[in-house]
This record gives structure tokens, sequence and C-alpha cells, in this order.
């Protein structure tokens, strides 16, 4: 696969605060690419960084191999966390608004089925429903059918029904070949959508790869999850068996087994969870933190 | 990034779309010069006007001596190059009598249509230092000039400054606060293209706005319109495009609308009170005339009634023209200089 875009040893500082603190990656064309991390991580500067919006203090960016230039902006199309657009017009307006903006325009009628926008039309983009107002923003950055589109946190705020739907756009977009770089602190969006995932913590990348081989790499198969109450307060405890926030854990690669050993330590398994390991317990276990923190 | 035509005209497209649907915004702009118009239509139908105004070129020992007992009299001392503007303010019945002592033999001019111009000579030639039969009597003629008419050219002008300065200035500081720029700013936009756009929106709605006020005060109250519309034009055009670009400098960096509400304020009011909006400033201390001088407003109120009450032609207000164009193309530049997105 061929890079499409990379960031190399992004530097950006702020008074008092260095917001993103040598961030290096490459995203590959057709990809999914992820920046997971909690509030206040870096990952959103970081992305302001690529997409030209937010001037680098250090570092460089490149594009199909070579330094981003003024026809960057007409290849890439990009969703903002918050965005606001202009009052008083209709969804249909504001798509043809911007779509007059490009040189290279996408079919507006398939972008309309595609995002599923036929129905509100008419409506003045102020009073859509928050999932509404995502597939407009979704299908504006994708108007002038980019090559690489950034989403910046999409589906935060929608519920989980419309969280849902927007991960089928987007994996239509993938399906596309369009190459996507997304940033989230949902893990399941991460770990459905991401083919590679750079977890962000304090303006560094603290791991970077696929999302089932990492988690292959630092965790056992399974993870048992027991409540405090679970276990006689007192007793000694063997070294696998952790306490983290709030409840134990173990990880293993034989359940069976694992089980056995809960049951001599006398341990109550009536509210016992048996579940695979996520990138939420990656983060934890690598930076001591809950990612919502 | 090439200048783009067509990226001009959507954001222009987009931006009137915004005006014309607001339609509290767009009925406020035109209800209320208009509103502004009847009132003083209403309030100055009477003759209550008590004072009487004497204006004297040269010698000020003779007119802080003349009338000195007599309160009702206000006097204005001019030098000699106003004789021509004090000879037509009083045609207009804005003097009701004017002295120049500069010349040999000293003169007064009356209007001959004033009945207060007849009283001012009678109690003047009652005053020993003017009845020594050295002073020529001369006449001009004249029909009174209602306030109406006077504040007319003032009131669109205003209204102009407002639509301006606000329709510019707040609302792109509003789209910065909002985040519109920031969306504006990903796409290939340029912010040329983008100011370009928000100046010539203005332009069409103030031409619109200034049209209907026009058309809704000459039909409500009638004003006096003795120049060219085509000269009216150039002179309100001027002065919006140097209006415009100074709500641009207020555009270019602000973050909050609060801010920009103190900035516009802050520029607006001075021009509201000192620009000659609502009364002349020539006898206002020498600090507010010369303040009043350097404001856009001014030019363009002086300008446009000059057109309208004197009937002035292109090259008679080209002073006022070549200030307001000089101004725009200096702000103009600042702001394409100091314009920021977010």
């Amino acid at each position: 696969m061929t890079v499409l875009l990379e960031a190399i040893d992004l530097i950006k500082d702020y008074p008092g605060l260095r917001a993103v603190d040598g961030i290096r990656f490459a995203v590959e064309a057709g990809s999914c690419y992820g920046l997971l991390g909690p509030n206040g991580a870096g990952k959103t500067t970081t992305m302001e960084m690529l997409e030209g919006l937010t001037p680098l203090d250090g570092g460089e960016i490149r594009y199909r191999g070579r330094p981003v230039d003024t026809g960057f902006r007409h290849e890439i199309g990009i969703q903002f966390q918050e965005t606001a657009l202009l009052e008083r017009q209709t969804v249909m307006e504001a798509l043809e608004l911007f779509a007059a903006f490009y040189e290279r325009r996408a079919d507006v009628g398939a972008l309309i089925r595609r995002c599923r926008l036929e129905e509100f039309l008419d409506r003045d983009t102020r009073k859509l429903s928050g999932g509404q107002r995502q597939r407009l923003l979704l299908a504006i950055a994708l108007v002038n059918d980019p090559a690489l589109v950034f989403l910046d946190e999409p589906t935060t705020g929608l519920d989980p029904q419309s969280r849902r739907n927007f991960w089928s756009l987007i994996e239509d977009i993938k399906h596309e070949g369009k190459t996507v770089l997304l940033t989230t602190h949902y893990m399941e969006e991460a770990y459905r959508l991401c083919d590679r995932i750079a977890i962000v913590d304090r303006g560094r990348i603290i791991i970077e790869g696929e999302p089932d081989a990492l988690l292959a790499e630092h965790f056992a198969a399974t993870v048992i999850r027991l409540p405090l109450s679970a276990i006689e307060t007192g007793r000694s405890l063997p070294p696998e068996i952790q306490r983290v926030d709030g409840r134990y854990e173990l990880f293993t690669d034989d359940v069976p087994a694992a089980i056995a050993r809960l049951e001599s330590l006398g341990a109550s398994l009536s509210d016992c969870q048996i579940t695979a390991p996520t990138l939420e317990d990656l983060f934890l276990k690598l930076t001591g933190h809950a990612l919502r923190q | 990034m090439k200048f783009s035509l067509t990226r001009l005209l959507a954001i222009l497209r987009a931006r009137l779309r915004e005006f014309y649907r607001d339609t509290a915004s767009w009925a406020w702009n035109l209800l209320m010069p208009v509103l502004i118009l009847i009132g003083f239509a209403f309030i100055f139908s009477g003759d209550t006007q008590p004072l009487y105004r004497l204006a004297v070129i040269g010698d000020p020992q003779l007119m802080d001596s003349l009338l000195r007992d007599a309160d009702f009299v206000e006097r204005i001392r001019l030098s000699p190059t106003a004789r021509d503007q004090a000879l037509v303010k009083l045609q207009r019945h804005q003097y009701d009598l004017l002295l120049d002592v500069t010349v040999e033999p000293p003169r007064y001019w009356i209007n001959s249509q004033s009945d207060k111009g007849r009283v001012m000579e009678q109690l003047l030639l009652n005053r020993p230092a003017v009845n020594d039969g050295r002073f020529q009597r001369a006449e001009v003629s004249g029909k009174d000039l209602r306030y109406v008419d006077w504040v007319m050219p003032g009131v669109l002008a205003m209204n102009m400054m407002f639509s301006c300065l606000w329709g510019v200035g707040w609302v792109v500081v509003r789209y910065r606060k909002n985040g519109v720029l920031r969306r504006l700013q990903a796409t290939p936009l340029t912010a040329f293209e983008f100011l370009s756009a928000q100046v010539l929106a203005r332009m069409v709605i103030v031409v619109f706005v200034t049209s209907a006020v026009i058309i809704g005060a000459n039909a409500l109250v009638g004003f006096v319109m003795r120049g060219s519309w085509w000269t009216l034009a150039l002179v309100f055009t001027t002065g919006a495009l140097c209006l415009t670009s100074l709500g641009l400098i207020v555009a270019t960096r602000l973050k909050t609308e609060e801010v920009a509400e103190g900035l516009l304020n802050l520029m607006s009011w001075p021009m509201m009170i000192l620009s000659g909006v609502w009364f002349s400033m020539e006898s206002a201390h020498p600090v507010a005339q010369a303040i009043s001088a350097a404001l856009p407003l001014t030019w363009l109120v002086d300008a446009a009634r000059r057109v309208m009450l004197d009937g002035a032609g292109v090259a008679e207000v080209a002073g006022d023209l070549m200030l307001m164009s000089l101004t725009t193309l200096l702000l103009l530049g600042v702001s394409a200089r100091l314009f920021r997105w977010s």
C-alpha cells in the first residue's frame, strides 16, 4: 500500500503548554486511521495541523510523498467536531454553496442518497436533529469527492442508534477506496472502523498499530471481571488477579482454568463478566487513567 | 490560490440570502429611518424655533459688541472664505442675516422671503455700530428649508453607516465566534474572495435599503432634491464603500461579539453625534469641529447635503469623494493584511 499522508514529528506549542509533542505516523491510501485519546490529548490540534488550519511549530506534513501545497485543500474533505454553517439556508443550499467552492464535485444526487438527506433537503439547517446535522456535515465533507477525509469526533453527542447509522456511512466511504483519518474517544467506534490506530495522550503517541494486533500483544484473549464483593476481604490474592477501577480483573487464555482458580479462592462467580479485552483496557494499562477522565 | 468568481458569487448569494430571509432585520433597516423622518417632520411642523441667527464675516470685536444684550440672537463668526456657503444658508433660512465687514463698503444680506430676516435688519439698524450709513443692503431669496429636508441626507447616511459597520463588522465576528469562518477556511475559498463578497453583499443591501427609504420618505413626508440622482448615487456608493471598509477593520481579528459591539459603538456614536447628522457643527467648539472634519460620516453627510439641498455636481463634492475613496483604499489594504480566519 502507498502512504497517502505522513505526519513527521509534529510540534504545537501554546503558552505554557506543548499540545502536540513530536507526533509521527503515516496513513496508507484507502485505509481508515484512528487517533484515539481522551479530551485534551492533542488529537484535534494534530488534526487541524494536518488539515492546514493550524500552523506547525515544528515537524513536517507530506501528502502523496510531497510537502502539502495549495492544491491539497481541493483534495481533502473535513468534518469538524464543532462547526456552524451560514444561517437561513436549506440543506440543499448548504450543499450547493460548498460544492461551488471546488473545481471537482461529487454527484450531489448520489451524495444526498448516500447520506440519506432526501427527507429534509428543504429544511433550514438550524432545524436539524443531531444525527441529521452530522449526516449533512459529512455530505459537505464529501462534496468535492475528496481522496482524504478528516473526521474529528464525528459521532460525539449522537444517540447510539444515530452513531451506528453514522458508522455504516463511514464504512461505505471506506469501501469506495477513500482514505479516512478519524479522531474519537469511543473505543468501540475506533475498533469497528479503523485499520490502524494511534493512542494519543498528553500530546504524544503512546502506541500505534492495528487494533487486534495491539490487543493481542498486550493482553490474553479473555478478561474475567468480578465485583469487589465477590472475594472475601483480606484474602491474599495471586498477582494475576488485579484490583482495577473498583473491581477485580483476571486476563487469561484458558477460561476454564481461570474459573477453577477463582473458585479455589472462594470467589462468588454469580456477577462475573467474561469478555474480550478492549482498546479502553489497553489505554488504561498504558496510561494508568481511563479514556473519559 | 487563484481567484475564483464562482466562489465569490456563491458566498455573496449565501450572504444575501441570510439578509433577505432575516425579515425582522431588513424591516427594521427600512422602517427606522422612515420613522425618524416622520417624527422630525411632525416635531418641527410648527414655527417653534425662537432663535435668530446672525452670521458675521470678520471683525470679532464688532460681532462681540453687536446685539450683546439680545440673548435670543445666536451669533456665528465666519471667515471670508465661507461667504458663498453662508449666502446659500441665508437662502435656506438657516441664517437670518449675514454681515460682512471685510469688504469695503461693509455689507449685509437678508432673505427677501424671510420675516425673521426683516426683524433682524430692524434690530441691527437700530444699533449705532451699524447705523452710520456705511453699510450696504443686499438681498437673496429662497424658500424656507424644513428641518426634515435638512436632516434627510444625514438620516440616510446614518442608516447607511449602521448598516455598513454592523452588517460587516459584527456579522463577520459572529461568523468567527460560531465557527463559520473556520469551516470556510477549510475550503479553497480565499480571504480576498470572502471579504470581497461581504463588501459586495453590503453594497447590494445598502442600495436596496436606501432606495426603499428614499421612496418611502418621499411618499410620506416629501423632501428637497435639487441635485442629480446620479451624483447622489455616486456619493452614497462611495460613502458606503468607505464605511464598509471601516466595518472590515473591526472584522479582521476580533473573536467575540461583545468586544465587536463595544468597538462598533465607539465608532458609530461619535459619528452619529459629531458628523452633522442632526445639527450643524459650525457653532460647536473648535475641537469638536476638528474631530467632525476627520470623520467619514461627516464627508458623506456634507456631500449628500450639498447635492440634495444645493444642487451640487460631482466637481463640487469631489473633495469629499476623494477623501472617502482614499480612506476606503487605505482601510481595505489594512483589513486584507490583518484578517485572520480564526
